[in-house]
């Protein structure tokens, strides 16, 4: 590796976190607008041109909170809580590709993705079940009764739901016969009949659906947001925290939903493929589109019960997503 | 199936509702911006009115004050002369005061004053830092000269 290669890496991950920062402020914003129409109100616009600089005064407003210490609390794993979070949700998207590999950008050769590892779908699961150490690690630490049932809820609820998360995968990775989400992206590209995008969406509809499913549960956002049910456990997880730090777990929460929604986009939408121009512009529209379904699931439903949190993952998800497997695996067989 | 199709039924329902409402119209009132009109009877901020020739309508009477149920109402008459003519009778408020806290704006002065003097006019937003600032005197209650500003007094007075 030579000090070009190592300056290019740092400059490709300053983009990533810059952008994933600033998606993560916008993000707010785009619910809190979205959800606001929903309940036929205008949402924020007070602060810039039809409330555009909201994320910044609310960020501004955040750093400058104490940062508030509660007695008892568990200090080492208290501060390393949040940035376990952070940076778990930060990593998972140094390996999804944003275009395709060896473009001249500046006269400088370079592909449009940071690594492109041979487990790539093996790295993103990794990173999101470590992302859940922060949440439980926060509960644990916290010294208070809410926290340690958020923290709980969310170890039971992403044990349930990773499994069909992974599972769903496993079709894509046995039509694509890779790990690396480059060869997927790759494995999408051209089309039927010329002009239906050859997208796994199309041959692993079930999957797609049960992915979309768990990631909302994975990302604890509505209907699936027990980890952090309000009403019954006053914040779950981050009741104990203030300021800055609450900050970072609002961060990784959006980021999350990001990554979710990028690697939605990649495994099943075609990633960065699309017509008439390729490249970052398509992911970055099918992110906005995903993260638009789940603002609405939001607005929309209702948070689930815990056992029917329970029964919908074990008992229907997970078995929906052995089924997947089975008839894929019949379909590569029958079909070549 | 027909549960499972009942429920993704209700489902649609629910996104159809949702989805719906983003396109109409948000029924906030954008209220520093856009100041919704009040009924014409709506009783707020009291205003000491005057005749067309800008004699004061207030004839220092102490009516207003009397029935007062909060008794917020302080007058204090005085003499009109030929060479300090107020009012067109024999006397006119000297001091007029009014306790904007004490106020419960029911508009018994308004019906109580026998010139049509007081009346509670239409601003509402007048909070302040102290209660001294609440207490509102003549010079603040008295409507401005027709003769001098036509304008202000007429559509104060609506």
């Amino acid at each position: 590796m030579t000090a070009g290669d190592i300056v290019e890496y740092v400059v490709k991950s300053a983009i990533i976190i810059v952008f994933l920062l600033t998606a993560f402020a916008y993000m707010t914003l785009y619910e809190r607008k979205l959800v606001g129409r929903v309940q036929v109100r205008h949402g924020p616009n007070r602060v810039g041109p039809g409330g555009l600089l909201q994320p910044v005064a609310d960020g501004v407003k955040l750093l400058f909170k104490q940062a508030i210490t509660p007695r008892g609390v568990d200090f080492p794993l208290y501060i390393l809580a949040p940035a376990i979070s952070v940076v778990a949700a930060l990593v998972t998207f140094a390996v999804i590709p944003v275009g395709p590999g060896g473009v001249n950008l500046f006269g400088y050769r370079t592909d449009l993705w940071l690594a492109d590892l041979d487990v790539g779908v093996l790295f993103v699961l990794a990173m999101s079940s470590l992302g859940v150490y922060g949440i439980v690690l926060a509960g644990y630490a916290s010294n208070s009764k809410y926290s340690l049932l958020g923290g709980l809820r969310a170890s039971a609820q992403l044990i349930s739901y990773e499994l069909s998360l992974g599972l769903s995968l496993v079709g894509v990775l046995m039509l694509t016969g890779s790990l690396s989400l480059n060869d997927i992206v790759n494995g999408q590209g051209g089309t039927w009949l010329g002009f239906i995008p050859r997208w796994y969406i199309l041959v692993q509809p079930l999957a797609f659906i049960i992915y979309a499913i768990s990631g909302v549960a994975e990302t604890n956002r509505a209907p699936f947001d027990l980890v952090e049910a309000e009403q019954e456990l006053v914040g779950g997880y981050h009741t104990e925290y203030t300021g800055l730090r609450f900050a970072l777990f609002f961060m990784a929460e959006y980021i999350n939903m990001v990554t979710i929604s990028a690697l939605a986009a990649t495994l099943f939408l075609g990633g960065w493929r699309g017509p008439f121009f390729g490249g970052p512009w398509w992911l970055l529209l099918k992110i906005a589109l995903l993260l638009t379904g789940y603002v609405l699931l939001r607005a929309t439903l209702p948070r689930l019960r815990y056992d029917q949190l329970m029964h919908f993952g074990w008992r229907v998800l997970l078995p929906l997503s052995l089924l997947n497997i089975v008839i894929t695996a019949i379909g590569i067989v029958l079909l070549g | 199936m027909a549960g499972l199709l009942a429920d993704l039924g209700a489902f649609a329902r629910g996104f159809r509702t949702t989805i719906g409402h983003i396109f109409r119209k948000p029924v906030t009132q954008q209220y520093p911006d856009v100041i919704p009109p009040v009924q014409t009877r709506f009783r707020g901020r009291h205003m000491l009115m005057r005749y067309d020739n800008g004699l004061e309508r207030c004839i220092g009477c102490s009516l207003c004050a009397v029935i007062c149920p909060a008794e917020a109402i302080y007058v204090e008459a005085a003499e009109n002369s030929d060479t300090a003519r107020y009012s067109p009778g024999e006397r006119y408020a000297k001091r007029y005061e009014i306790n904007m806290i004490r106020c419960i704006y029911c508009g018994y002065c308004q019906e109580a004053c026998p010139t049509e003097a007081i009346v509670l006019g239409h601003e509402y937003a007048f909070s302040d830092y102290t209660r001294d600032g609440l207490i509102y005197t003549k010079d603040m209650l008295l409507v401005p000269d027709p003769r001098q500003a036509p304008a202000t007094s007429a559509s104060a007075a609506d």
